[in-house]
């Protein structure tokens, strides 16, 4: 039975065609995974099924049809009626989907009363039985809870119980695990196909990841600028795709391992790291314990070598990142050319900077919104090679940002007049012109599309061997980290659960915990 | 210079506020007029031919010999009449507009002073028969440039000491902030009462006094903002670079505190501009015989059967507040990144 019809949608903000044409239905029982880059207009066709079109959007053509009503002439009235009624939504961001001043339960109470009279108590156990279906452990005293006091993954149940609520028979999940680490992602995608099997729903997956498009969908339409550029079964789209769009998001997940690399001279070696931040109580402040952020790891980078730290959120492996930029205070010992950045003065320490060098993880905070890109790349040369004149500085700039794949007139220009992808190459400039032997890479891809991300990568692995840098790459992502790394370890808590060879450690986790992850990301 | 779009957008901001660009246009007019006080309000003319020789007395000391030798050696006191018979008879001379300074005493405004609105006194006399035009826009000129000295020294004071506290914070933030909240609660008046029967206040006595308090405006806001930014990873980067901590302050943080300094701008200048006034109503502002509108507001007081003082101290400064916080709107409007076109 199909449940929701979407006929021709075109979708315009002035002058600009956001969604050109498409049409697609969702079946009961089925999953529909829309997926596409940002700004292929995924999100907006989602959006504009319950009518829920930002300002300055409209619809100059095109039906949809939900469970027998047609919205795009739907009364309000019947709208919000259809509105968590018949077909509910998730998005991606739990915590500022929910009121932060509400308790969760009354936060679903709302949701359900919206819909149906009902006595208090009936609600109150209601609520009670939703939570408990979303896998909210301690759900009676958890209902009185208010946002803050939950974790992503639990605030996402949440919003999956108030979408779930009113027995809706098509759910919106717009991203509902982009904000998640791996291994409650899997949690919640089970979840929602757990629901998806014992009520007969249709889902509406609106994603970017592919892996998980593999997993959980029936069918996927890929979206390219607006347009619908395929559409099948799921297995058939990923044995055989067509359209040279869809086989380039698919290769962006499938890396070569990474090139050997020879035995090459220990260039830092870093032991006993330990941060640790204390725990304060009442008026006084008084210290009443620790949180080890970073405990006890030692680490060692050869030349031309990667060295990939995992972790999920709150694992301490940015933490290390801004350690070893000694950003941030700790005890143990930094040796880099047998040099310790523990024991180093700040002068001193500024010589060695330049040898050191980092790459975040957003290219929007990590660039000065104030100053142009020959600023920014160049501010390395004037703290580090005073004495170059300016046409020596503005040809190296030049090279380095030729180097990165930007284009000639980029260094007159502002951080804001370029792409994500763009931004995080002018970052990995500013790093690279001072010729460092590390580079620091904490999560530079993980705010980006997988294509971009797929180039960005490949940049990194041929700077890597036509300069010879060590990398130290940190992210949460594995299929990332098992295309650049040579080594690996594993972060859980601050303490190091595993390390090893990345062949070895992928073809053959030793401890649970790494097992686990590797599970949650597919592989 | 190319203006980057964000700042082409909030230039089109504030042109758009019609309010904003009018009291700007009109502010600009009377900043002119006021710098130009001399030339338009003085007791000298502005320029004299005397024996076939050129002289721009407005701007250069004579001596009144020039004219006779009978005169006095002494700077020549144009408002004579027999100076000016005496340079007619050889020449011409150009008046200014206003025949008056601040200071000038009229001694042909008529009945007892303060004298009502006439044609020569276009809004009369004070109490001490001075023309009430002249003084006012000298007035003007110095009350305009009192706030803009205390208005831009105490800015930068205070953005430099909110940008240490928030750079460093911690133990600096924590001791800054605590002598902040002490200092703050200091009775300015009462200092300054003191500080009155110790020295005469003149301007820069003055200047200096205000500005022992009124540097605090921008620090909490600026604090705020280097606090913000202390975390961002471009200044992270930027450490990571070995880039010096002032620099880092001046090139990646600074720009960024820019925006609630300059939307403060014209808010604080109109305080300072207040503060004068209320401080010259009192009397322990500038010296006496300086002009002054807030001596104007305290004349009109005195003089109650003068109504003509209290309209015009009343109008003047009311003006120029209103002018200022309508300026003040259109810049923060413009700075405001909701506020679209």
């Amino acid at each position: 039975m199909t449940l929701l019809t979407v006929d021709h949608l075109t979708l315009t903000a002035g002058a600009k065609t956001l969604v050109d044409d498409i049409s697609f239905t969702v079946a009961a029982g089925e999953t529909l995974a829309i997926v596409g880059e940002s700004g292929s207009g995924k999100t907006l066709s989602a959006l504009n099924v319950l009518n829920l079109l930002p300002p300055g959007i409209a619809r100059p053509a095109g039906t949809v049809t939900l469970d027998g009503t047609d919205i795009t002439t739907a009364s309000p009235a019947s709208l919000q009626k259809i509105r968590g009624g018949a077909a509910g939504m998730i998005f991606q961001e739990p915590m500022s989907s929910l009121n932060p001043l509400q308790r969760i339960g009354k936060q679903i109470a709302e949701a359900i009363t919206l819909h149906e009279k009902l006595p208090r108590a009936a609600i109150r156990a209601r609520v009670l039985t939703l939570l408990r279906e979303v896998g909210l452990s301690d759900a009676e005293r958890r209902m009185d809870d208010y946002p803050h006091l939950l974790s992503g993954g639990q605030r996402q149940r949440v919003c999956i119980a108030i979408a779930l609520a009113n027995n809706p028979k098509l759910l919106i999940a717009d991203e509902p695990t982009t904000a998640l680490d791996v291994t409650l992602e899997k949690q919640i995608l089970d979840l929602i196909a757990r629901e998806q099997k014992a009520r007969g729903l249709g889902v509406l997956l609106i994603t970017h990841d592919l892996s998980l498009v593999r997993r959980y969908a029936n069918r996927v339409l890929v979206m390219d600028q607006g347009r619908a550029i395929e559409t099948g079964p799921t297995a058939a789209i990923f044995a055989n795709p067509t359209r040279p769009q869809t086989i380039r998001l698919l290769a962006a997940r499938n890396f070569d391992p990474p090139p050997p690399a020879n035995d090459a001279p220990v260039i830092l070696e870093a032991s006993h790291l330990n941060v640790r931040f204390p725990i304060l109580r009442g008026i006084l402040r008084r210290k009443i314990g620790e949180i080890a952020a970073v405990d006890d790891v030692s680490l060692t980078l050869r030349r031309g070598e990667t060295l990939g730290l995992v972790g999920e959120s709150g694992s301490g492996k940015s933490t290390i990142s801004l350690l070893l930029l000694r950003l941030i205070a700790f005890q143990g010992s930094v040796l880099l050319d047998g040099q310790d950045l523990a024991k180093l003065s700040k002068r001193q320490l500024r010589a060695i900077r330049a040898r050191l060098q980092i790459v975040f993880q957003d290219p929007y905070g990590s660039l000065a919104p104030r100053l142009t890109v020959r600023d920014i790349v160049g501010e390395g040369l004037s703290v580090h090679a005073r004495n170059l004149d300016r046409d020596t500085r503005n040809a190296r700039v030049a090279a380095v940002l030729r180097e990165v794949g930007l284009p000639a007139d980029a260094a007159d220009r502002y951080p804001h007049e370029f792409s994500g992808g763009q931004r995080q190459r002018i970052a990995i400039a500013r790093a690279l012109i001072l010729q460092p032997a590390i580079l620091v890479l904490d999560e530079p891809t993980s705010a980006l599309d997988v294509t971009v991300q797929a180039e960005i990568l490949l940049l990194l692995r041929a700077l890597q061997q036509r300069h010879g840098i060590a990398y130290l790459f940190i992210s949460h992502d594995l299929n990332v980290i098992r295309a650049l790394s040579h080594k690996i370890m594993v972060l859980n808590a601050g303490k190091v659960v595993e390390a090893g060879n990345a062949e070895t450690v992928f073809a053959n986790p030793q401890a649970p915990y790494t097992r686990t992850l590797l599970a949650a990301a597919g592989l | 210079m190319r203006l980057s779009p964000l700042w082409q957008r909030r230039l089109a901001v504030f042109r758009a506020h019609r309010r904003g660009r009018l009291s700007l246009i009109i502010f600009g007019f009377v900043f002119v007029i006021s710098m130009g006080a001399n030339f338009i309000a003085n007791d000298k003319p502005l320029l004299m031919d005397y024996r076939g020789q050129l002289y721009i007395p407005a701007i250069q000391p004579i001596a009144e010999a020039t004219f006779d030798p009978a005169f006095l050696p002494t700077e020549t006191d144009f408002t004579n009449p027999q100076v000016q018979a005496a340079i007619r008879a050889h020449g011409w001379m150009i008046w200014p507009p206003i025949p008056y300074r601040y200071d000038t005493i009229v001694w042909n405004a008529g009945a007892a002073a303060p004298s009502p609105p006439s044609w020569r006194n276009w809004l009369g006399t004070d109490e001490v028969s001075r023309d009430v035009v002249a003084r006012v826009i000298y007035g003007l000129r110095l009350s305009i440039l009192f706030g803009f000295g205390l208005t831009i020294v105490a800015s930068i004071i205070g953005i430099v000491a909110g940008a240490v506290q928030g750079f460093y914070g911690g133990l600096t933030d924590l001791l800054f902030q605590r002598f902040i909240e002490i200092w703050s609660g200091m009775p300015q008046l009462f200092l300054l009462i003191i500080l009155s029967s110790i020295i005469a206040p003149s301007f820069w006595v003055l200047l200096v006094f205000l500005l022992l308090f009124s540097w605090m405006t921008l620090t909490g806001v600026v604090r705020a903002e280097f606090l913000r930014a202390r975390n961002i990873d471009y200044v992270r980067a930027a450490k990571a670079l070995g880039v010096a901590d002032w620099r880092i302050m001046l090139r990646h943080m600074l720009p960024n505190a820019m925006i609630a300094t300059l939307t403060f701008l014209p808010f604080i200048l109109s305080d300072s501009v207040t503060l004068l006034a209320s401080l010259d109503f009192l009397g322990f502002g500038m010296p006496p015989g300086a002009p002054s509108l807030g001596e104007l507001v305290a004349e009109a007081k005195d003089n109650l059967q003068a109504p003509w003082l209290g309209f015009t101290a009343f109008a003047v400064l009311g003006g120029v507040l209103i002018l200022l916080i309508f300026i003040g709107e259109a810049v923060r409007d413009s700075f405001d990144p909701r506020k679209t076109q």
